[in-house]
């Protein structure tokens, strides 16, 4: 970075190899002494994108949803990739944000699931088990100023229980019935909250549906998004993914939108 | 007191295959006042007698909390016990930090055998010298563990180590189908019964030198000591002592003697190798 | 030479002078008081089988297996220090955890055993620690093929059709030598394991024992797992028959 800044933020010693103002207790040319840490650059913004996760609680279970896209700034540049993965039959995970950093913890993840099938004694990630370790992982990268870029909805069933949470790069995290990241919460949300307000005992299929009818509007709405998406359903029985679904469009409005050319 | 010259180090092997400092590790163990643990299908108890060191110095702690869901009762060296109980509460916390879910007890003692481990390989330090019972409470149910110097755990349906504690094994081998469908009362008044077996029939259980830790389905693990065992000790208060075998281990004054009060002399070294072998 | 009393056999970083390591020896020695583990390389598979001396009454049933995954494809079976082995277990995990994490794929059985032998024999070099007292058995079923080793406490793996290490590696040898290992199928040959697991064992040295079957072959899809419930019934019902089979024959020649 520029000099200047990193005046301000991290001033020159007032000597070289001598003691350190508020670091007496090092001595000069020991390994302990401070050395001039030489600036790095953490990642400022992520690369490939993806972009909305739904996910929403029905009675018995939830649905999570997301598109398969990988942007590349505005290019639509991957067009069949997978933001959900299935940790096990009781938990599913999907991912907005940086690509590559979702690979690198799923690698990490697979390996811990590995590891637990290896030690075969009944235990293994739940829903909140992998929320609360989630939460953990991101908040501590934030810490370091090193974030992983992304946003996890977690779906799971667990104790005659579904959950449903998010955590994002900063390390924010909640629980909620329903959840929507990126540009789906400000388009999606609202929808899913509203119907559940109608509906307070939604079950399995219009939980679906309705997550569907969500996912062909943010298709229509959010220019980073593609018109082919999987959903998964996490309920006592277990848990799977499904699609790709490739929903059928209707442009014939488009036409009478105007000024954005 | 020198016996051969392979028990010096826990890095020789003697020429039979067995690991002399390790054996001697062991006898710590049995130089502990002793400890029972029992568990039923919803409840794990471990029960102990706890001995005063000398006229002025109040009953030594036995039993030490975990965890909400782990106790363990030790016998052996008693500053080995508290290092390796940080241990255990250190990474039972990391695992409801990390993962907001108590740590399952099998991988607890799994943690803490791989721990062990190291010094029973590696020149410079010596093994643990202390046996703990672990009793805890998981989503598989109630679980009695027990844990050696030479880093091997087992998994028990019920067990007693320390001083005596042959003839609380055997009380316990006795009666070990009762135990599942034991209420917690029952399974307490057997955990006492078999601890008061381990004593020299002058002797009887009081609400001093004894204590009780007991953890189960809708129960954090509790320690009961003093007037908490006063109840306990009524349930089998009157009944008739079962005549110990004749005790394979001399009868050593129960009271005035330190957990570290260095061993007379280990006992013979060729005897006593299965234990540290898995076998 | 004999060993004992000359001053040779107190270190691994000692030769005696006819060019021996003793404690290597005695380590190996360790490893023939525990329990039998056995490995069998059929033509579609691997069975390992473990005769799990049991020395109280009051353990859990199934506590202290012998018998580990490493990862999802490759399986253990150890003779020798129990605590010994576990550690052994865990560097091999970490081994294919770090390939994984390198190289995107499960670890190739050869590269693990490579390792893994590396480390029990960097134990053999240096008197601050000392030798494994463990024999540990490793099985996999990759697309070349089932792959059998076994990795002894002075460092040497050799690659295996059957082999056998601990308390009755001689009989166990001998009996696995009367078998057609090459056309058998796991599935065959997962009740000759329990077989000589039940004719090997002991009954008047060590009374009680368990027996352990695992396997990893095509019929497992890859898998190192334990063999299913209702198959190790039949394989222990079929040890029990050839076991009594064989006393009333032994009856009849006296």
């Amino acid at each position: 970075m520029e000099a200047g800044m990193s005046c301000l933020t991290n001033p020159p010693p007032f000597w070289k190899n001598g003691p350190q103002p508020g670091g007496i207790y090092n001595f000069p040319n020991s390994s302990a002494t401070h050395s001039n840490t030489s600036e790095s650059q953490r990642s400022a913004y992520p690369i490939v994108t993806g972009t909305s996760v739904l996910g929403l609680k029905f009675n018995g279970g939830v649905v999570i949803a997301a598109d398969m896209l990988g942007s590349y700034g505005s290019l639509a540049r991957f067009r069949n990739i997978s933001r959900l993965s299935k940790i096990n039959d009781s938990t599913v995970i999907g991912c907005g944000g940086d690509y590559a950093d979702f690979q690198f913890l799923s690698s990490v993840i697979e390996q811990r699931v590995i590891d637990e099938e290896c030690l075969n004694d009944g235990f293994g990630f739940t829903p909140k088990s992998m929320f609360s370790w989630l939460t953990r992982v991101l908040y501590n990268r934030r810490s370091k100023f090193n974030p992983l870029w992304n946003v996890y909805v977690v779906a799971g069933y667990q104790d005659e229980q579904p959950f449903l949470g998010y955590v994002d790069k900063i390390g924010v995290a909640y629980e909620a019935p329903a959840i929507s990241s990126g540009f789906g919460s400000h388009i999606a949300l609202p929808i899913l909250r509203e119907e559940m307000e109608k509906n307070t005992n939604m079950n399995e299929n219009e939980a679906i549906a309705l997550v569907q009818r969500c996912m062909k509007l943010l298709y229509y709405r959010d220019a980073r998004s593609l018109n082919k998406y999987q959903y998964a359903v996490i309920t006592k029985t277990g848990a799977a993914i499904h699609g790709p679904v490739v929903p059928e469009t209707n442009w014939e409005i488009a036409h009478l939108i105007q000024g954005y050319e | 007191m020198f016996r051969n010259q392979y028990d010096n180090d826990v890095t020789v092997w003697s020429p039979q295959g067995r690991l002399h400092q390790l054996e001697y590790a062991m006898e710590a163990v049995k130089q502990g006042s002793a400890a029972v643990g029992i568990k039923s299908k919803t409840h794990a108890v471990l029960a102990a007698l706890k001995r005063a060191p000398s006229e002025l110095s109040s009953h030594q702690k036995k039993i030490l909390a975990i965890d909400d869901h782990v106790g363990v009762s030790i016998a052996g060296l008693t500053a080995d016990a508290r290092s390796l109980s940080n241990f255990m509460r250190s990474e039972c916390l990391n695992s409801r930090y990390a993962y907001d879910t108590p740590l399952p007890v099998s991988r607890l003692v799994a943690m803490l055998g791989s721990k062990s481990q190291i010094p029973t390989q590696r020149y410079g330090r010596r093994p643990f010298g202390v046996g703990l019972l672990v009793a805890g409470y998981d989503s598989m149910g109630p679980h009695i563990y027990q844990t050696c110097p030479s880093a091997n755990y087992y998994d028990c349906k019920a067990m007693a180590i320390g001083a005596r504690s042959q003839s609380a094994r055997t009380y316990l081998e006795r009666k070990l189908e009762e135990f599942p469908e034991n209420s917690l009362n029952d399974l307490v008044k057997h955990a006492l019964r078999s601890l008061r077996d381990t004593l020299p029939s002058e002797i009887e259980l009081t609400t001093k030198n004894c204590s009780l830790g007991i953890v189960g389905k809708d129960q954090n693990f509790t320690i009961y000591d003093d007037d908490g065992v006063t109840d306990y000790l009524a349930m089998i208060e009157g009944e008739e002592r079962a005549h110990p075998p004749p005790a394979d281990e001399p009868a050593e004054a129960m009271e005035a003697q330190d957990d570290d009060t260095p061993a007379a002399g280990p006992a013979d070294p060729t005897v006593g190798g299965p234990e540290v072998m898995d076998s | 030479m004999s060993s004992i009393g000359t001053g040779y056999d107190l270190s691994a970083s000692q030769f005696s002078p006819d060019g021996r390591v003793f404690q290597v020896e005695y380590a190996q020695k360790a490893v023939e008081n525990s329990g039998t583990a056995i490995g069998i390389r059929g033509k579609d598979g691997v069975v390992f089988g473990v005769e799990k001396l049991v020395t109280s009454k009051l353990y859990e049933v199934g506590a202290n297996k012998r018998l580990f995954n490493i990862d999802r494809h490759i399986g253990a079976a150890t003779a020798g220090l129990l605590a010994d082995s576990r550690h052994l277990v865990e560097i091999s995990r970490e081994e294919a955890s770090n390939y994984r994490s390198t190289y995107g794929a499960s670890i190739p059985l050869k590269y693990l055993v490579d390792r893994v032998s590396m480390y029990v024999h960097a134990h053999t070099l240096y008197s601050s620690v000392r030798p494994f007292g463990v024999g540990m058995i490793l099985g996999a079923h990759s697309a070349e093929g089932p792959e059998l080793y076994l990795i002894d406490p002075s460092g040497v793996a050799w690659g295996y059709h059957g082999c056998a290490a601990g308390k009755a590696k001689q009989n166990a040898k001998t009996e696995i030598e009367k078998l057609k290992v090459k056309d058998m199928t796991i599935k065959e040959l997962v009740k000759e394991v329990a077989k000589i697991i039940y004719v090997v064992h002991d009954e008047v040295k060590d009374k009680a024992f368990e027996l352990e079957l695992s396997w990893v072959g095509e019929i497992t899809g890859g898998k190192h797992e334990l063999v299913p419930k209702d198959i190790f019934v039949e394989a222990e019902k079929y040890a029990k028959e050839a076991l009594e089979e064989s006393d009333e024959s032994d009856e009849e020649e006296l």
